[in-house]
């Protein structure tokens, strides 16, 4: 699998925690916030920090929009299969999400609510053509990476004149998060050196969004690509910038970012989103300027306008410190529910669910590490084949 | 949210506005929606249906280039200090 | 030539199945007769009673049963019947045992095309056939549409276990191989691959087969075998984690080392899919004492089911019976227990 296996061959691996190690300052500890729920995921499926200096630790980031996505609104969305009797088509990473009292798309699905998981917005826009007598409805979540494939779906269904389909949007921006996350650091005494972006937001937006952050907090910031030798690379050029007091926006992903990102899916979002005023997320709170709704001129096909939602409250569980771990300010073994009441069988908050939340990642991959590497030469008896 | 696959063009339905994107042998069908001149042989992001971008062959063999000469350099330095040691060997 | 019991005979191409054909009346015993019997037949079912009889062989007797659900009934490589007799076949000779007999229950839903239950039931009968396993007791009963997913089939098996064999998932020692047989996660990605909102066109087929074959020749070879288990639900985690409970023991195993055929993990990438988690219907995997790995691999690789076995790992003492991975990039992480049913991730 080309652009793919290269990023993740063991050898360059190997080589490049040799010179990460040399290059990692002893005197120094090195903090380094990956933003990005889907390089979480990585770091812990290739197990990275284990090759990675005792003094260099990664900061999971809040960049899973399942995580910061607040209760309240998938409980309206849960609203919307059951009680309005909607179609209501999902991302699969949605099903799970625990809402208040436990209830979840996929309890609403086993209580006879048309719950479909889809893999495009594609996908819905053939269920609702399918059956037009039916009203189908979109729960859209993600950052930038996903917002124009919601985009291209509210555009067909306007061209196509469908009357029986809606978006219900809770699409969000990075950038705001981000500024949201550096800015409370004092606040939550985590120290976070450097910042490693996203991928594929970035092959969105590009990587002149991100000028802020040195300019405004300090920080050096790598755009990382998504496999694990990325990773390592970015991690590497922070801790160069660092060690040498350079402070600056680096693109390691130049094989899929550029400075000014993908004009046309920018332009599609421009068309048919807007800034919401202000957004409650999950562990942030409210923040302005940081999500989207659909445009006045696409008002037809928003869901909050179609279907009478009551805001709901969004009761968290008590005990449950998703809040904490998404700013990083907690580990997830530092949650009292952690293992105990909370495990991906039952999970209690929504950074158990998403398979990269840190607590998922941390409890699939992490909890307990005897490192070394696994033998299986020595049980050959000599001659044989391996 | 960014789960996105480089995966090659091998043919394109320009009216349909998608092309059938190859990984390996396994084949998919997503939208060109949000890309301009894709051509067949080029290489694509794929995110939840659809192509996000192209990838640029010449940045990619940069990249990889790039990353194995500092793991070069980093054979020829010894750091006793710093060295992690839990699978790093 | 006597008188024909159904004046009119089944409609086979164009006809369904209504709820008469579970009644117990005229049209039961018809479809019976002139659908199930007509490609299950053998010596057993033709004793016509409510059960068959027959002579056990000496040894220990092992029985299984294994209810089948799979949607869609019809997906590359197989289809819900042959699956319904490997899988019975599989849980039986996990044990080291012989199968012996099938006996098949099947529960079909109201307006299932006949031209599809004789199309299962002629697959059912090969594959019982090519195992040499029959299936020698059946119950057929039909239930309103929409209770159930066109039909579901329990198969029950008997076998025997031959003498001086002892496996059983508690067995699993410190220091132990850990061996699996072949390529993992063909038979989950095929069928996904049918599945509406996932169609992608690849030439992935099921490896659903029949493994008693190959666990008789690993068991003549190497009498002591701890631990056999076929990794279906939940994948070769699933398996390795219920082994490595059942044995109280720990296991360590390499990423680089488990088979996956390309076609397969291209699949998972484009769907976010973790090949150990994803399921398999012709593979096993076998724990046993270090000295006899070689020779059971070589055993393995002798045989057409066995051809990619490999060495994935070993058993470790371990108080928090954890399964954990050396990755490819040589970091380390555990492979978990599958939490709820693996859905493709986007994220």
């Amino acid at each position: 699998m080309r652009y793919i296996e290269e990023f993740r061959d063991q050898g360059l691996a190997k080589r490049l925690a040799t010179s990460i190690a040399a290059e990692a300052d002893p005197g120094r500890t090195y903090r380094l916030m990956e933003f990005c729920g889907g390089h979480t995921h990585a770091i812990f499926r290739y197990g990275v920090q284990d090759l990675m200096p005792f003094n260099l630790k990664f900061i999971h980031g809040p960049g899973c929009p399942v995580c910061v996505l607040p209760i309240a609104r998938i409980d309206q969305a849960i609203g919307l299969a059951l009680d309005h009797g909607v179609t209501l088509c999902t991302y699969a990473d949605l099903m799970r999400v625990p809402g208040s009292e436990r209830r979840s798309l996929i309890k609403a699905k086993a209580a006879g609510a048309d719950v479909r998981m889809v893999y495009s917005t594609q996908d819905a826009l053939a269920i609702a053509r399918a059956d037009p007598g039916r009203q189908v409805v979109f729960f859209a979540i993600g950052f930038e990476t996903t917002t124009p494939p919601t985009a291209v779906a509210l555009r067909q269904a306007r061209a196509e004149r469908m009357s029986n389909f809606s978006v219900f949007c809770n699409h969000v921006l990075t950038p705001p998060a981000l500024r949201a996350i550096l800015s409370s650091e004092c606040d939550d005494g985590v120290r976070i050196d450097g910042i490693l972006g996203p991928s594929h937001v970035s092959t969105v937006i590009g990587s002149a969004p991100y000028g802020f952050v040195p300019a405004e907090f300090g920080k050096p910031l790598v755009i990382a690509g998504f496999e694990p030798l990325d990773v390592m690379q970015s991690a590497l050029m922070l801790v160069r910038q660092l060690n040498r007091g350079r402070c600056e926006v680096e693109n390691q992903y130049t094989r899929a970012v550029t400075p000014e990102g993908n004009r046309k899916a920018q332009a599609l979002m421009a068309e048919v989103f807007e800034l919401r005023e202000t957004f409650e997320w999950r562990g942030l709170g409210h923040l302005t300027g940081s999500a989207l709704k659909i445009a006045p001129a696409y008002a037809d096909l928003d869901a909050e306008l179609r279907f009478p939602m009551a805001p709901g409250e969004g009761r968290e569980v008590k005990g449950c410190e998703c809040p904490s771990v998404l700013r990083g300010v907690k580990d997830p073994v530092d949650c009292k529910l952690f293992g105990s009441v909370c495990t991906p069988e039952n999970p209690m908050g929504s950074c158990m669910v998403s398979s990269e939340g840190a607590c998922a990642a941390y409890w699939s991959y992490g909890r307990y590490r005897n490192p070394g590497p696994v033998a299986l030469e020595a049980r050959q008896a000599p001659g044989e084949a391996a | 949210m960014c789960l996105a696959i480089p995966a090659r063009v091998v043919a394109m339905d320009p009216a349909a506005d998608t092309a059938t994107v190859a990984l390996g042998t396994v084949t998919k069908a997503v939208s060109l929606a949000l890309v301009e001149d894709v051509a067949v042989g080029d290489y694509v992001l794929v995110h939840v249906g659809y192509a996000l971008s192209r990838i640029s062959p010449e940045e990619a063999d940069r990249t990889l280039a790039l990353m194995a000469e500092v793991a070069r350099c980093g054979d020829e330095t010894t750091n006793p200090a710093g060295l992690g040691g839990e699978g790093a060997s | 030539m006597g008188e024909r019991r159904f004046p009119v005979r089944l409609d086979l191409r164009q006809g369904t199945v209504d709820l008469s054909h579970g009644s117990g009346g005229r049209a039961m015993a018809q479809l019976i007769e002139e659908l199930f019997q007509r490609h299950l037949d053998n010596d057993l079912l033709r004793q016509g009673n409510d059960q068959a009889a027959f002579d056990p062989p000496p040894g220990r007797l092992v029985i299984s049963t294994d209810g089948h659900v799979v949607s869609p009934l019809f997906f590359p490589g197989g289809d819900i019947g042959c699956l319904s007799v490997h899988g019975t076949i599989n849980d039986v000779a996990m044990a080291g045992a012989r199968p012996l007999c099938l006996a098949a229950g099947f529960i079909l839903e109201e307006g299932l095309p006949l031209a599809d239950l004789e199309r299962i039931v002629a697959s059912m009968a090969r594959a019982a056939n090519e195992a040499g396993v029959p299936v020698a007791a059946g119950d057929t009963k039909v239930v309103e549409r929409g209770k159930a997913d066109g039909l579901f089939i329990t198969t029950t098996g008997v076998g025997v276990v031959p003498p001086g064999v002892q496996i059983s998932g508690d067995r699993a020692r410190p220091g132990d191989a850990i061996l699996v047989s072949g390529t993992l996660g063909d038979h989950g990605v095929a069928v996904m691959s049918q599945r509406e909102n996932l169609s992608f066109g690849t030439d992935i087929r099921s490896d659903t087969a029949a493994l008693h074959g190959l666990v008789a020749a690993m068991v003549a070879a190497v009498p002591g075998i701890h631990c056999l288990r076929d990794p279906t639900r939940g994948g070769l985690a699933t398996t390795l984690n219920e082994l490595a409970r059942q044995s109280a023991v720990g296991m360590r195993i390499r990423e680089d080392a488990i088979p996956v055929r390309p076609e397969v993990e291209a699949a998972c990438e484009l769907l976010g899919l973790d090949p150990l988690y994803v399921a398999n219907e012709g593979k096993l995997v076998a724990i046993c004492p270090p000295e006899d790995a070689s020779r059971l691999l070589a055993v393995m690789r002798a045989h057409p089911l066995g051809a990619q076995a490999a060495l994935v790992g070993e058993v470790v003492a371990d108080p928090h019976q954890f399964v954990q991975m050396q990755t490819r990039l040589g970091g380390g992480r555990i492979v978990d227990w599958l939490a709820g049913e693996q859905l493709p991730r986007i994220c």
